[in-house]
């Protein structure tokens, strides 16, 4: 058994579609580490939600998937839905890219947390408050034993990924998939988003996947990088190899579209 | 109305589209419901209903019996009048039987009532659409207080009691011009479930870049509402009138079975099935024959109307 | 929101209002003299007129129109007769009150309009829920296209159907009577089963086609992936993340119909004859029994309009979004 946390192997994923079956992932392979966070980076349609989708067998209807998915050694793809409910939000979680429809309008936050702490980890629900109300206070939402009774649409965008954060974090999973998190929020929030993620990781020594089409959120977050394009895997290694000596023209492409800080400030 | 929901009471119907697509292509509507054999089927049997409908005299010429001869030969008045022969009568005579009692062809009465069928509820869809469609657009529109007059009368004609009204108000009417107040009856409570969609959809519509852009090109309000918005709440309309038709068939001929539509000898389908009532249990034809007709129509349609959005629904989605 | 429920109650007072005065007015420009009707055959010009002041026949229209509404509120005498409170008025053909015939007719609209509910809600639901967890296979295909079907049937043709199958073929039923649910449990379940049915079959249908869409649209949300992707499972996914916001809208929909219902299933009491609320109205339309025919109207339009209220209120407490706005 190797030491890497997380291994994907010749990840191929085949959706059904009007002109017949498409390779929308193909052959992907790479590794997390703990306490390491490997970026993926690509243009929308590139493929990398769906490689995070398949990894938790979230996949659309009709997706078929081959290659081989092990957390700790344990082969994950080709399992039931119900073989992997005890793994997701439990072993491997994940924060989505709008946190405003990824989050149940009818319950309060509180609620939506407890209900997954419990499928995991049982206990009554008293118990559970309490560590929902500490997971709140851990992505510093202010006032958590208030806003624990709240609807989704009560917080602002960046409170709201701050709570799926706590909701993806609460049972100490060893693998967390953040799919384009900061996304659909402000700049300003953006780096707020950034800044926590990273030091929660650090601090709870939970492996990432961060998912993003912006580079320059990568540079500043991930220890490896994957640049995916149209479903292929373009470029792989460690976040200096890629960004400092980057092999292939698509992946110099991205580089070239960042925009600089010095940049900026010249102009 | 009140007993009989209908589909574009509760169901949405697609939302208005982008601009500059061509969302509702007539093209393409026909070749999905061509290439569908439920859909075929439909058309088909509409087909042949509009066809008796329009050609009815020439078909009752053919079929050798009117709608309003009687036939005492084809009775049996030491029974009360039930028709002679098994199945309510059928003969190469009287194709679908005949009336018990007055031995009326009913092949020539169902000819005759699909007429009455089709013209009163093709005329009630025209008149709810041109109604529906220039009050909601006019309320989506301006708003303020032309939204707001508009909208209460909708509130209005939607919380009244409609059928019960209707049959008051036809009840106590003189019969002379049944047809054309059956219409206006049935327009006058329709029109506000298409408005209310096309109030929303203009809304929507009235915000969006290419109308903002018509406007600071000089356009006129007139030429804004109708060039620019009508085009784009076309696949609306079409699914919605589409859909409204199978339910005034059903209101026409709900009306009609009540003793307020269309009056005797004139035929309707309803009226048929009305009379048919006391005669069920010794002549069952006589009631199975105008039910299944009434029944295959709205079937058609509905399901036809059911295709059109999908068809509709999957150019917007591809869109 | 005392506020907000206040007001809406005005609006309903305001729309109540219009319809009893549109009704009114068209009667009263529509049919013929009252007075004559209720004097019948052997009358004499005197008597006419006696009526007419009885009834306060010979006042403007629109005081006519006060004192009916005045008699609602307050009571009102006719001659010597004193009407009390809900005072609609006195049917022309028998005399009897109209809200005494009103009351009496009640339960049994009621009990159709109620019966009819729980068959269609159980029906509707639970085949579109099916149809949507089974989306694409025979069952669904089967299931909505027969929910066309079944839409496109209008109710009395399906009565009839019923009626001369069940009850004159098969002979399993009795012909519908609505007897008293004490006397003969039974027999009244047995002749409230048709009409309960033939009222049912059509939002059933629609209901299940409903249900089916709204399941799926669900299904395919974000945040029922979230849930998925947060290990839940079973019955308790299905009910927080699919059932509760696909069925919620489908609530207020319910509400509308079934106090639609209330006023009276005219068709279906109708071809059945239950003496409900739905067949005085087609009964007294038949007589030109204009106090019947107003109170009718008026009790259907207070059944809608009180409905509209009530489902507005009961989204508010379903749909959070709504709540925390409005407060």
């Amino acid at each position: 058994m190797s030491d890497e946390l997380f291994v994907v192997e010749d990840l191929t994923v085949t959706t059904s579609t009007g002109r017949g079956p498409v390779d929308v992932v193909k052959n992907v392979s790479f590794t997390v580490g703990r306490d390491e966070t490997l970026g993926i980076v690509g243009e929308s349609g590139s493929g990398k939600s769906m490689t995070a989708l398949a990894v938790l067998g979230l996949l659309p209807r009709g997706a078929r998937t081959s290659g081989s998915v092990r957390l700790d050694g344990t082969e994950l793809l080709g399992r039931s839905d119900r073989e992997l409910r005890p793994i997701r939000g439990n072993a491997i979680s994940m924060v989505f890219q709008d946190p405003l429809s990824s989050l149940n309008p009818y319950y309060t936050v509180g609620l939506q947390i407890e209900e997954m702490y419990r499928t995991h980890r049982g206990g009554s629900r008293k118990a559970a408050r309490q560590v929902v109300i500490e997971a709140l206070e851990q992505v510093r939402i202010p006032d958590a034993g208030r806003r624990i009774d709240q609807y989704p649409h009560q917080f602002s965008g960046g409170m709201r990924q701050r709570v799926m954060i706590a909701m993806a974090l609460c049972c100490s999973p060893s693998l967390l998939i953040a799919d384009e998190p900061t996304t659909a929020l402000d700049v300003t929030v953006q780096a707020q988003i950034l800044e926590l993620l990273a030091e929660l990781q650090s601090t709870t020594g939970t492996g990432m996947i961060f998912i993003t089409h912006d580079l320059a959120v990568i540079s500043s977050i991930a220890q490896r990088v994957l640049v995916m394009r149209s479903g292929d895997p373009v470029e792989y290694g460690t976040a200096e190899q890629v960004f400092s000596d980057p092999q292939h023209d698509y992946t110099r492409m991205l580089l070239d579209a960042v925009p600089r800080i010095d940049d900026e400030v010249a102009s | 109305m009140t007993t009989t929901p209908t589909l574009l009471e509760v169901e949405e119907v697609g939302t208005p589209v982008a601009a500059g697509g061509s969302p509702a292509s007539a093209r393409r509507i026909l070749r999905i419901v061509t290439r569908d054999k439920g859909a075929l089927a439909c058309v088909l049997f509409l087909a042949i209903v509009v066809l008796m409908a329009v050609a009815a005299p020439l078909i009752t010429k053919l079929s050798g019996w009117g709608p309003y001869a009687f036939d005492s030969a084809a009775i049996d008045s030491s029974l009360g009048g039930v028709p002679r022969g098994a199945l309510g009568g059928i003969s190469g005579e009287h194709w679908f039987g005949v009336e018990p009692q007055n031995g009326r062809d009913l092949f020539a009465r169902i000819v005759y009532g699909a007429r009455v069928s089709i013209t009163i509820s093709l005329s009630a869809t025209v008149l709810t659409g041109v109604l529906g469609v220039v009050l909601g657009m006019l309320a989506g529109f301006y708003r303020g207080w032309v939204d707001q007059v508009i909208s209460r009368v909708m509130d209005f004609l939607m919380a009244f009691p409609a059928l019960i009204f209707m049959i008051a108000i036809l009840s106590s009417l003189p019969a002379g011009n049944r047809p054309v107040l059956l219409v206006v009856v049935i327009s006058a409570f329709g029109w506000p479930y298409l408005a209310r969609v096309i109030r929303g959809q203009t809304m929507t519509l009235a915000g969006r870049e290419f109308v903002e852009a018509a406007r600071a090109s000089g356009a006129k309000d007139l030429q804004v509402v109708f060039r620019e918005i009508l085009p784009n709440l076309r696949g609306s309309i079409v699914v919605m009138t589409t859909l409204a038709i199978p339910g005034y068939i059903g209101t026409e001929a709900g009306l009609s079975f009540l003793g307020v539509g269309v009056s005797p000898p004139t035929a309707s389908w309803g009226q048929m099935i009305s009379s048919s009532v006391s005669w069920y249990s010794v002549d069952p034809m006589f009631f199975a024959i105008p039910g299944a007709f009434l029944f295959l129509t709205v079937l058609s349609l509905t399901v036809l109307g059911d295709k059109i959005r999908t068809a509709i629904d999957q150019g917007e989605a591809a869109s | 929101m005392t506020r907000y429920v206040l007001a809406r109650l005005g609006g309903v007072v305001v729309i109540l209002l219009a319809v009893c005065l549109f009704t009114y007015l068209i009667f009263f420009k529509l049919s013929p003299d009252p007075a004559v009707m209720i004097c019948g055959k052997t009358c004499t010009p005197e008597r006419i007129d006696s009526i007419r002041s009885v009834l306060g026949l010979n006042q403007p229209i629109l005081t006519q129109f006060g004192e009916f509404l005045r008699g609602i509120v307050a009571g009102r005498d006719y001659g010597a007769v004193h009407c009390p409170a809900p005072c609609l008025g006195y049917s022309f053909q028998t005399n009897e009150s109209v809200w005494s015939m009103l009351t009496s007719r009640l339960p049994v609209s009621i009990t159709v309009a109620v019966g009819a509910a729980v068959l269609w809600l159980l029906a509707g639901v639970i085949g579109g829920l099916v149809s949507a967890v089974k989306q694409g296979t025979w069952w669904d295909r089967t299931a909505m296209a027969l929910a066309l079907g079944g839409v496109s049937v209008p109710n009395y043709v399906l009565a009839l159907v019923l009626q001369y199958v069940l009850v004159v073929k098969l002979q399993v039923l009795p012909f519908p009577s609505a007897p008293a649910f004490g006397d003969d449990p039974v027999l009244w379940f047995e002749s409230y089963l048709m009409p309960w049915v033939v009222l049912a079959v059509g939002y059933a249908c629609l209901y299940a086609r409903l249900t089916r869409s709204n399941v799926i649209d669900t299904l395919s949300e974000n945040y029922y992936r979230t849930a998925r992707a947060k290990g839940l499972g079973g019955a308790l996914i299905m009910r927080r993340h699919a059932l509760r916001p696909a069925l919620t809208p489908i609530a207020t929909i319910f509400g509308m119909d079934f106090a639609g219902l209330l006023g009276g299933a005219l068709i279906t009491e109708t071809v059945f004859g239950l003496n409900g609320i739905g067949k005085l109205a087609a009964d007294s339309i038949a007589k030109n029994d204009q106090p019947v025919i107003m109170a009718v109207t008026l009790l259907a339009a207070f059944f809608v309009v009180i409905g509209n209220v009530v489902v507005d209120l009961v989204y508010t407490a379903l749909d959070p979004r709504v709540r925390v706005v409005s407060a």
